[in-house]
């Protein structure tokens, strides 16, 4: 049950209630009570995939590999942490390979995103190095693509 | 001129479809084929084969690696094994397997049975073989099943085989084991092959589909592609798989008249085999979705309704509302812009259903749902 409202939501988010309940076959209070409840165990979250760049309002974002020393007893949990709390970090993953933190930064220039790396990020304690690629463009972000939707070419009526 | 085709009237219907194509801004819940777009992986495979230069013609009989992928896939969801070598053929579509199947096993005034509602190619293809169709009308009442005493007191000694097609179309019921060992003991008994048009199967939502060649395998031509599950329709690929004798047979009206199916087309069906968990794992949930929300909006709405098994279609009845289909379908879509289509189309006796097909967008769908709610309660006044 959780799992078939989720996926719904997934791919229709801007269903209501009522539709949903009508999917389900639950009466609308149950189904409020359940998102209610997936929301507070932090499972369904909502946000809006917006791409500025076509409106004209240019943002800079930057992918950042950085370089930390573990700490004993939380390893790398302790400084993600510390990253992922500055409104400019957009994700921040733990990755394989040769550095150990990828970090997504939104600033509105070039020049805010240089200084948030070499005075906030670079300077943490535990941070060792970090290598910042500037995004050029976008086509993909969370599974929605940035090209123009491919159209409907079906007939009206078919058998 | 074929003296056969004067049997084929052009459909009834026909004028409603062509106003279709002149109203603006439809929604349309007339289409027969997925809103889904074909998954990416399939359309880049067909690029590429096009690029490294696989455009010739392939064997008769198809692709020999497709027909392998199509025995290991029965194989894997039914447990049925054909041999990919002798009872596997690859055809331009279901409609082709169709054609040579019943050009196949008839005979020049042989009987076959057709239920109905159904896809509107079966009786003019018999008719084309030199058969006789003899129509089993199925009800409501019984959930659109065949009435199997009926069937009994159909079969005559030139009947020769039946036709059947789960989930339907339009009504997208499905059979159930029990009934389909039924089935295939009737046809043991009068001797009959049954002509199973399957090309909804992986597209259910109750319970498990299952093969009628389950039971008889011997006599049974399983018909089957990719156009529904895979929402490729415009690559015409189907298949065929039935006995050696049958299949050998059908590959000399194959040989001689299409020679092969599309070759890209059917390298890029090599790749949605490969893909199917992935890609239905991706729509199977959206439909059922959006089954249930129609079915539901139906019933509210006060149609007599069946809960559809598979497929992506609905078939509800509009009793009590003083029109049929036809004026129902016209009126919807001159006030309303949503174009159903007249459960007439399906067999004669259905002028009091409609056929909504919900391959669409959930948001489609609740608007067209709003405009036949409008519609229906206008009606009502009406008759008031």
């Amino acid at each position: 049950m959780e799992n078939e409202l989720l996926q719904i939501l997934e791919s229709n988010p801007n269903l209501n209630i009522k539709d949903i309940s009508k999917i389900l076959n639950r009466n609308e209070d149950e189904v409020r009570e359940i998102i209610k409840e997936l929301e507070k165990r932090n499972i369904l979250k909502r946000r809006y995939i917006i791409n500025w760049e076509k409106i004209g309002r240019d943002r800079v974002y930057a992918l950042i590999k950085v370089k930390v020393s573990p700490e004993r007893g939380r390893g790398y949990d302790k400084v993600a942490e510390r990253i992922a709390r500055f409104n400019e970090v957009r994700a921040v993953y733990l990755i394989s390979g040769e550095y150990d933190l990828e970090v997504i930064v939104e600033g509105n220039n070039l020049k805010e995103i240089a200084s948030f790396v070499s005075n906030k990020l670079a300077t943490l304690e535990g941070v060792r190095s970090t290598v910042t690629h500037f995004i050029l463009k976008k086509y993909k972000e969370n599974g929605e693509i940035f090209f123009e939707e491919e159209k409907d070419y079906r007939l009206k009526i078919s058998f | 001129m074929n003296e056969k085709l004067s049997y084929i009237k052009p459909s009834g219907i026909r004028r409603f479809f062509d106003i279709i194509e002149r109203v603006k801004d439809v929604i349309s819940l007339g289409v027969g084929e997925p809103d889904f777009q074909v998954d990416w992986v399939i359309r880049e495979e067909a690029i590429y084969c096009i690029e490294k230069g696989y455009t010739n013609y392939t064997s008769n009989q198809g692709l020999i690696e497709l027909r392998e992928e199509i025995s290991k896939n029965i194989k894997k969801n039914y447990n049925i094994y054909y041999d990919p070598e002798t009872e596997i053929m690859i055809t331009c579509g279901v409609s082709q397997a169709l054609d040579i199947a019943l050009r196949t096993i008839l005979n020049y005034g042989d009987e076959i049975i057709i239920p109905e509602p159904c896809y509107v190619a079966y009786k003019p293809l018999a008719i084309l073989a030199y058969a006789n169709p003899v129509v089993i009308k199925t009800h409501e009442e019984n959930n659109f099943k065949i009435d199997l005493d009926h069937l009994r007191k159909l079969i005559t000694p030139r009947t020769k085989a039946i036709i059947i097609n789960y989930p339907n179309n339009p009504t997208g019921k499905s059979y159930s084991k029990n009934e389909l060992k039924e089935l295939a003991e009737i046809a043991e008994e009068y001797d009959l092959y049954i002509i199973s048009d399957e090309i909804y199967d992986k597209l259910t939502y109750n319970g498990k589909h299952i093969p009628v060649a389950k039971f008889i395998k011997d006599r049974v031509v399983y018909l089957n592609g990719f156009s529904k599950s895979f929402a490729m329709t415009g690559f015409r690929i189907g298949y065929v798989c039935c006995n050696e004798k049958i299949l050998k047979n059908m590959l000399k009206i194959h040989q001689y008249s299409m020679l092969c199916a599309p070759t890209i087309s059917q390298y890029a069906a090599i790749e949605a085999l490969r893909n199917e968990e992935k890609i239905l794992g991706r729509i199977l949930p959206e439909y059922k979705a959006r089954r249930n929300y129609v079915y539901k909006r139906l019933i509210e709405m006060g149609f007599k309704t069946i809960l559809p098994d598979g497929a992506f279609y609905i078939f509800p009845k509009i009793e009590n509302l003083n029109v049929d289909a036809e004026k129902f379908s016209e009126e919807l879509l001159f006030k309303k812009h949503v174009a159903v289509v007249p459960g007439n189309a399906f067999g004669d006796d259905y002028i009091k259903y409609i056929r909504i097909s919900y391959a669409n967008n959930m948001e489609k769908l609740k608007i067209a749902m709003d405009k036949i709610e409008e519609y229906v309660k206008e009606l009502s006044v009406l008759k008031i």
